[in-house]
């Protein structure tokens, strides 16, 4: 079993590597950075669906965004959309539950993940 | 031609892959090296955790009876069968992806369709050792408030998956094709 899932798990990784290097976390910082209202919202959901960055790499990149002034909504967002969706990890995923589920699991996440950022914002702006 | 490139695709890819990287070193092509340099951190984290999780299902296959799963967190186990659910994931680590064996292995014992897609869910962003260190870069109340408001919704992402898959031919594959 271990095996069979080496090979495709491996193909993931370069895929992301790739998507990594042409979206590199200095574009994602300038994007996201402070006052970037709807438009850097709109973009981290977006990013953070489609890549997939390791969670040592991200959680640095989540704390110098909010150094720079980002919002809490849109940290939120982006660290929840980068761990729920995944678009590049579609192909594997399909293997597992077929394309239909895959595909409605990856949308119901993004729909999640988007309602968990304004939620987070509001907490950590407003309420405390 | 065709059957065999469809057969061999993922292997092409990887040795493609690898001749791309090998001539980014030795032409000095820095792109190719940043990408290779991105791959190894992935790399890192999936031999650091992916393993853990196969010996984890191999265990689970063996050890646990299937009789057990379907009473713990089966058709029927309601809100301590979404309890366990969601424990088990915290205690794991690694990406994603790396649940999705997981996930079968539970389906293959008889936990509920609702089930698996809470531990998926709890999976992606509530892992204890990944809380630790969302905890260090972003600080308590933002991880506090951040799973606080997840968890409701991964329930009822569980919930929505199940009402819609349980009259359909639904199963888990184990990922192999």
């Amino acid at each position: 079993m271990f095996k069979n899932v080496l090979i495709p798990f491996l193909g993931i990784l370069i895929l992301v590597s790739v998507l990594l290097y042409l979206i590199p976390p200095s574009i994602i910082s300038h994007y996201l950075g402070a006052g970037s209202g709807a438009l850097g919202f709109a973009i981290a959901a977006l990013v953070g669906a489609i890549t997939l960055i390791p969670g040592f790499i991200s959680y640095p990149i989540a704390a110098g965004l909010i150094d720079q002034g980002a919002s809490y909504a849109v940290v939120a967002t982006f660290m929840t959309t980068l761990m729920m969706v995944g678009v590049v990890t579609l192909p594997l995923e399909i293997r597992y539950f077929g394309r239909k589920v895959a595909i409605m699991r990856n949308v119901l996440n993004f729909i999640a993940a988007i309602i968990i950022g304004l939620l987070v914002g509001l907490i950590m702006d407003v309420v405390l | 031609m065709k059957k065999w490139l469809k057969k061999y695709q993922q292997y092409i890819w990887l040795v493609a892959y690898a001749i791309a990287t090998i001539v980014s070193f030795v032409l000095g092509f820095d792109p190719g090296k940043a990408i290779f340099g991105n791959f190894s951190k992935s790399l890192i984290e999936m031999v650091t955790f992916v393993p853990f999780l196969f010996i984890i299902v191999g265990l689970f296959d063996v050890w646990v009876p299937k009789e057990k799963i379907q009473k713990h967190i089966g058709q029927e186990s309601g809100i301590k069968g979404i309890a366990l659910v969601v424990l088990l994931a915290m205690l794991q680590a690694g990406p994603l992806y790396g649940a999705f064996p997981v996930a079968y292995m539970l389906y293959k014992k008889g936990a509920s369709i609702k089930n698996i897609f809470i531990y998926l869910g709890a999976f992606s962003s509530m892992k204890i050792p990944m809380l630790g260190i969302e905890i260090g870069y972003l600080g308590i109340e933002f991880t506090l408030a951040r799973t606080l408001v997840s968890l409701p919704l991964f329930i009822a992402i569980g919930y929505l998956m199940e009402r819609y898959l349980k009259s359909k031919h639904f199963e888990v594959k184990d990922g192999s094709k």
